[in-house]
């Protein structure tokens, strides 16, 4: 497993104190999105903010313009853990040739009905 | 457990390189943490980033009409326009990460000149009726050239893409109706619908681009799936469309040439000033300057809110936070 956003990008870095410091760039967050209830939140993108509550609203103004969201979740980039896309196959490979996990895979009770 | 820096590594991945190309010949999509070659990145970078530059930048033409708005609900509508402008541009400057260049790098590379962005809103914005020409032809072309870009290989881009062309079809409507209640009105109003369409018309067929003999990117762009149509296959089929709406407004389009030619199969359309185009593009618009300068302002005088707000954050990120996901 890898940190590291879903987005790719882990350039920027959490704000330094101090206004006469190099000034820092603000963290990316991501942005989830529940479209209405009853549903997931679901990935919309990610934006810039120096804090979660303005990431929050930033969120809202960006991505929920026309009434797309119901809440918003805000998370910062730098905590998703992702698996790692260069070990994709051997992470991934279990289920291959388990096709008895799918309803699919049994054709005998064709026909029956309500099964 | 450390953040990973997204893989720039070797240019020379055999591995990499044939899982890509696979991707590509299946006509999948390339996601941020995949291996791509170096071309491919360096051109989507410099496409995305262009390409939210010229958002950015066309919200200046229209929001200086804003308070000009004939009525209250103009106001509203232009508003709504030039704040999802941003948005496209917000987008793609975060899709253009993902390929590694930050966010602040995009934006000074605008600011010092040495990005392009769409020529088209380096012209001026001279009448209400412009900002109808802008709508219906400018965001009409923009249409024409990004749904296609819905299924660009790169991910990222593509889900930006999807975005913004949902959002688009409204900034050509009210651009289309702004014209056609200026050609029902009085004779100055007509008129002034003419002329505004008569300047847009041209600019608006080259924001597809050069044309194909002279656009040395696109055939790469298009083995990759990111391109899907060419610059003029877009540029006939954008005449076309624009042919038939004409009528509707009752006006003219400003081109004698244009015709449907059946051998091709495309519509034909008279000489464009492509030496313009170039000057344009180098920096010698009308308005190239000014645009310029009024993003540095912009960039420059907003600092201090920059500044406060991370002030802010590192202050508060001493105390304990409250907001939980819910
Ligand atoms: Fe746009
Ligand atoms: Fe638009």
């Amino acid at each position: 497993m890898t940190g590291g956003s879903t987005t790719g990008d882990d350039g920027a870095t959490a704000p330094s104190s101090g206004l006469h410091e190099e000034r820092a760039a603000w963290p990316l967050w991501e942005v989830f999105v529940r479209s209405s209830r009853g549903l997931s939140h679901v990935h919309a993108g990610s934006l810039h903010a120096p804090d979660a509550e303005m990431a929050v609203r930033n969120a809202r103004d960006l991505y929920t313009r026309r009434n797309e969201g119901v809440s918003l979740w805000v998370v910062p980039a730098s905590a998703i853990i992702t698996s790692d896309p260069d070990a994709k196959d051997a992470f991934f490979e279990s289920p291959q040739g388990k096709d008895y996990r799918h309803a699919t895979y049994y054709t005998k009770s064709e026909g029956v009905k309500h099964l | 457990m450390t953040a990973t820096a997204i893989d720039t590594r070797a240019d020379h991945d055999a591995a990499g390189e044939k899982v890509f190309n696979d991707i590509i010949a299946r006509d999948s999509r390339i996601e941020p943490r995949d291996w791509m070659p170096a071309d491919y990145r360096k051109s989507l970078t410099r496409q995305i980033s262009q390409h939210a530059h010229s958002e950015i930048i066309g919200m200046q033409p229209e929001a200086n009409w804003i308070t000009r708005a004939p009525s209250l609900k103009r106001k509203a509508v232009l508003m709504a326009k030039v704040q999802d402008e941003a948005g496209h541009g917000l987008y793609l400057y975060s899709a253009a990460e993902t390929l590694g260049t930050p966010r602040e790098k995009m934006t000074e590379d605008l600011i010092a000149g040495k990005a392009r962005y769409s020529s088209i809103f380096n012209y001026p914005v001279l009448t209400w009726a412009d900002i109808g020409a802008i709508g219906w032809l400018v965001d009409g072309a923009a249409i024409c050239n990004q749904v296609p870009l819905c299924r660009a290989s790169y991910g990222p881009y593509g889900r930006a893409m999807v975005r913004i062309c949902k959002e688009e079809s409204f900034h050509q409507r009210q651009g289309f109706e702004i014209l056609l209640e200026l050609a029902n009105g009085t004779p100055e109003q007509r008129a002034m619908a003419q002329d505004a369409v008569n300047r847009w018309y041209a600019p608006s067929l080259m924001m597809f681009g050069p044309p194909d003999e002279d656009s040395p990117n696109s055939q790469k762009s298009m083995e990759w799936n990111i391109k899907r149509f060419s610059n003029d296959e877009l540029r006939s089929r954008f005449v076309g469309m624009m042919v038939e709406q004409i009528k509707v407004l009752g006006l003219d389009l400003p081109d004698k040439d244009v015709r449907f030619d059946e051998g091709t199969g495309r519509w034909q359309y008279g000489p464009l000033d492509w030496n313009e185009f170039k000057e344009v593009l180098a920096g010698r618009g009308p308005c190239n300057a000014q645009r310029l300068e009024r993003r540095r302002e912009a960039h420059e005088e907003g600092a201090w809110v920059r500044d406060a707000a991370s002030a802010y954050a590192a202050r508060q990120a001493a105390k304990p936070t409250t907001t939980k996901a819910a």
